[in-house]
């Protein structure tokens, strides 16, 4: 079966994010009061062919664990859908 | 002594490395394809600066899953001595043989100009032709040079020695002014526990003769051709 697992990669925690820091204050010069913090990532779409959504989520996990995010800085979130 | 410079599609520093290497009498310098898996019985492995498979992903990322990155891992691993510069830093991140990482420079900005660094180590296979405390003038050329590690790891560096170099103003004192990308303790470059893998951000090879501006970067490629250490 296929299935497409989404990958979202972010900053850790308490990791600064010079990027979402610069959005931010553009943001707040836009009038955007209400916006207090903006962070930043990355999104990997992957097709994957699995048995099972759980496999799926696997095969995805280890992809980003090897590859897709560095975990001395980033952190991820997988979404599986068929 | 036989150094051997890895090349990647993307590295553009490479033949600078070349030429400085070649200023040593006695020296001979090879180049490694990265899809060899050949280190050519080198005594020294360079992994110069440029955009390795055009920083795809994260500077550094890709190439550390090339052909020759698996051999230069493992002689490194066996105590072979391992310099990387720039880019060559960043792969050595992401290859594991160094710790921390790599995050844009603090003011989202390609930085290309001239740094002062502090040596702050001279207790290395890489920089015995210097003093410490001694200043040496060098280019860096990078968007991603950010030295991040957590607060344990950076103590660790920092107690142990293991931060060879630290940029500095032209007086030699550390200040967020003199810091060209927001490394945290204003980190150059740092030295793996064994001794044996180093990487720096700034391009001693593109710093090694008069008529480039510096010659200051001749101090790290001859502490790396001294045979006797």
């Amino acid at each position: 079966m296929k299935f497409l697992a989404k990958i979202i990669v972010s900053l850790k925690e308490g990791v600064l994010d010079p990027q979402g820091v610069t959005i931010g204050r553009a943001l707040t010069d836009l009038g955007f009061d209400s916006v207090a913090r903006v962070g930043t990532g990355k999104i990997f779409s992957l097709e994957i062919d699995a048995e099972s959504d759980v496999r799926a989520r696997e095969i995805a996990s280890d992809a980003a664990a090897k590859l897709l995010a560095n975990p001395v800085i980033e952190r991820f979130d997988i979404e599986v859908a068929r | 002594m036989k150094i051997g410079i890895v090349v990647f599609p993307g590295s553009n520093c490479d033949y600078d490395a070349y030429q400085a290497f070649k200023l040593i009498e006695g020296v001979e310098v090879n180049y490694l394809w990265h899809g060899s898996d050949n280190l050519n019985s080198s005594d020294i492995i360079v992994l110069p600066g440029g955009f390795s498979y055009g920083d795809y992903l994260r500077s550094g990322s890709i190439a550390r899953f090339s052909r020759i990155m698996k051999k230069v891992v493992d002689f490194a691993n066996g105590g072979g001595y391992v310099i990387g510069i720039c880019n060559g830093f960043q792969i050595l991140l992401e290859s594991g043989l160094l710790p921390g990482a790599m995050m844009k420079n603090s003011n989202l900005r390609f930085v290309c100009r001239e740094v002062v660094l502090r040596v702050e180590n001279n207790n290395t296979r890489f920089t015995s032709a210097a003093s410490v405390g001694q200043l040496l003038r060098m280019p860096v050329a990078h968007g991603e040079g950010n030295y991040y590690a957590d607060p344990g790891v950076i103590s660790e560096l920092e107690l142990s020695g293991r931060v060879i170099f630290r940029y500095v103003n032209p007086d030699g004192v550390v200040t967020a002014q003199a810091n060209p990308n927001g490394s945290i303790n204003s980190i150059a470059g740092i030295i793996n526990e064994r001794g044996n893998v180093m990487g720096m951000m700034p391009h001693p090879e593109r710093a090694c003769e008069l008529i480039l501006g510096s010659a200051d970067g001749l101090n790290i490629v001859k502490s790396l051709c001294e045979t006797t250490t």
